[in-house]
């Protein structure tokens, strides 16, 4: 129990600790406030503003969980196409590798070009983002399943389909895991950095608008709030995906 | 098929399971046929591990196939399963048949699948051809697991089993897809001594009338269960039966496979002297 209890501390615990440095360093460094706002500000800022920082966080967490669920959506549709049928093998697989070694932040502008400054092109930005590294982790899964359970499958007389759903797709569940791990990580920056790029809502239009009004407390508010859901949301799959392989922790 | 007709004791009252035969005339361990491989060829590299080999298993019975590691038994092993990549060769049974869709195939690592409970791998191969699973193949299942010493372990995920209880519920697997012939590599070999010896028992009396072909490299092992015992050895390899099978059924006590222990020990160790120096050359 006590062990239970701590494990439920440590993170607030690290979090104090955080807090206390960054109390530290400006104390020690005088940094004027429009630099480097202590804390105690940020946190006011954090509660005055919470109506117009809710506001725009709750755009850009939509934007991130629907890029999140369309992209791995498309990336294990995707994944399952490639691995199971071999003439979109051809075609798709180079697409997919050059692809993947474009700058996706790149096309940002497009994007805000061609479906305007509204949520749609953040959802595709961050859809893109996801799609990679789930289709290519869940496309590796299902290739490297292990040799000798193929084998013992056609001596069973398996039949290809089934062979694919029973065997292959589960064996390739903690690759994708991983890769959607990946993709939570990144996610929230896909969206963030579209914003950037043009918009008129979210955490990442009301930073570059604090930025050039100043207001770095509402800055690092939003920031926060950011980093917080962020955070969250890296937990809750990293959670959901350890209770749909369980089999991974047993056999190790 | 004595094992299918017999009660499920404990827990089945006086229900009797019989396997649904779905797979035509050859199923069963009542037809097991004998074997025959012809001409048998593997090479890797231009090294010719065996060429023109022949290997006759007769029907309803074990087969033990001893060698230095390395000679090609994993090999002839997958060339009759038809999961050969590199040997060539033809198989049939003795009726010049093709044995597809008659084996059973045993590997030496265990191949259970880790997110599947133990149950759940045994009705792997009804699953994978796409048969329904029926109340009586879950019954067949269990009953099996029960036969294996496993009943509690049902429901278990092989990851919270020991290597010796993951062993078994491979057999019973292997018992569960119920075909005439059964070909297994060194099923055993990972297991400690007292394990293995256990484990050897109850795999003669489950497969019992069945065609086996059980490669390993414990003579001990060849020595109980094997009706007949070959030894694979040289390049390219030879098959020899110079060391007979003791009298009586497998499997047979330890104490009475002793004597001839010491014969089979000493053809295994000249044919891995033999391999050394082919090695060598
Ligand atoms: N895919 C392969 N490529 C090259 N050599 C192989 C391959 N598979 C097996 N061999 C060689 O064939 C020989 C026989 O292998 P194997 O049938 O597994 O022997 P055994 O089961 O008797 O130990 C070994 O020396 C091995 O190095
Ligand atoms: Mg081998």
């Amino acid at each position: 129990m006590p062990e239970a209890v701590r494990r439920v501390l440590r993170p607030f615990a690290i979090l104090a600790g955080l807090l206390a440095i960054w109390q530290a360093v400006q104390w020690a460094s005088q940094a004027p406030a429009y630099i480097l706002p202590g804390p105690l500000a940020v946190g006011e800022a954090l509660l005055s503003r919470w109506p117009q920082l809710a506001n725009h966080a709750w755009v850009t967490f939509t934007e991130i969980l629907l890029g999140l669920g369309l992209g791995l959506l498309l990336g294990t549709v995707s994944a399952l196409a490639i691995a199971s049928f071999r003439p979109i093998r051809r075609w798709l697989l180079p697409v997919l590798v050059v692809s993947q070694a474009i700058p996706v932040f790149a096309l940002a502008p497009i994007l805000v070009v061609w479906l305007g400054y509204g949520m749609a092109s953040k959802v595709v930005m961050a859809t893109l983002i996801i799609y990679f590294p789930v289709t290519s982790a869940f496309f590796d899964g299902l290739r490297r399943t292990e040799p000798g359970w193929l084998d013992l499958a056609r001596t069973m007389g398996g039949k290809r389909a089934r062979i694919l759903w029973h065997l292959r797709v589960p064996a390739a569940l903690p690759a994708l895991g991983s890769g959607l791990r990946v993709a939570t990580a990144v996610a929230p920056i896909g969206a963030v950095v579209g914003e950037w790029v043009g918009s008129s809502a979210g955490l990442g239009y009301l930073m570059l608008h604090a930025n050039a009004r100043m207001q770095v407390d509402l800055m690092f508010a939003a920031l926060f709030v950011l980093a917080v859901f962020a955070v969250g949301l890296y937990f809750t799959v990293d959670r959901l995906v350890s209770r749909a392989v369980p089999w991974q922790a047993e056999e190790r | 098929m004595t094992q299918s007709d017999q009660p499920a004791g404990a827990h089945g009252g006086a229900r009797v399971y019989r396997f649904p035969k779905s797979r035509t005339a050859a199923a069963g361990a009542s037809e097991a046929p004998g074997i025959c491989v012809r001409g048998a060829h593997l090479a890797f590299d231009g090294v010719q591990l065996f060429d023109r080999l022949d290997l006759d298993l007769r029907g309803g019975e074990i087969t033990c196939l001893l060698g230095p590691s390395g000679v090609g038994k994993t090999s002839l092993l997958r060339l009759i399963a038809g999961l050969a990549e590199a040997a060539g060769g033809r198989v049939g049974d003795d009726q010049g048949q093709p044995l597809q869709g008659r084996i059973a195939y045993m590997a030496q690592q265990d191949l259970l699948l880790p997110w599947l409970s133990a149950r759940a791998n045994l009705l792997l191969g009804p699953r994978l051809r796409g048969e329904t699973v029926s109340g009586a193949m879950r019954a067949r299942a269990d009953d099996l697991l029960q036969r294996v010493g496993l009943a509690e372990a049902a429901d278990a995920r092989p990851g919270a089993l020991s290597g010796g209880m993951r062993q078994r519920v491979a057999l019973a697997r292997t018992l569960m897809e119920d075909r005439p012939v059964v070909l297994m590599d060194e099923p055993f070999a990972g297991l400690d001594a007292i394990t293995r010896y256990e484990l050897q028992a109850l795999a003669a009396d489950l497969l019992s009338g069945r065609t086996v072909l059980l490669v390993t490299h414990d003579p001990l092992e060849a020595l109980r269960l094997g009706h007949s015992i070959r030894v694979l050895a040289g390049r390219p390899a030879r098959l020899d039966d110079s060391v007979a099978a003791p009298p009586g059924a497998p499997p047979r006590p330890a104490d009475q496979v002793a004597d001839r222990q010491g014969a089979l020990l000493d053809r295994l160790a000249a044919a891995k002297r033999a391999q050394r120096e082919a090695g060598d050359a």
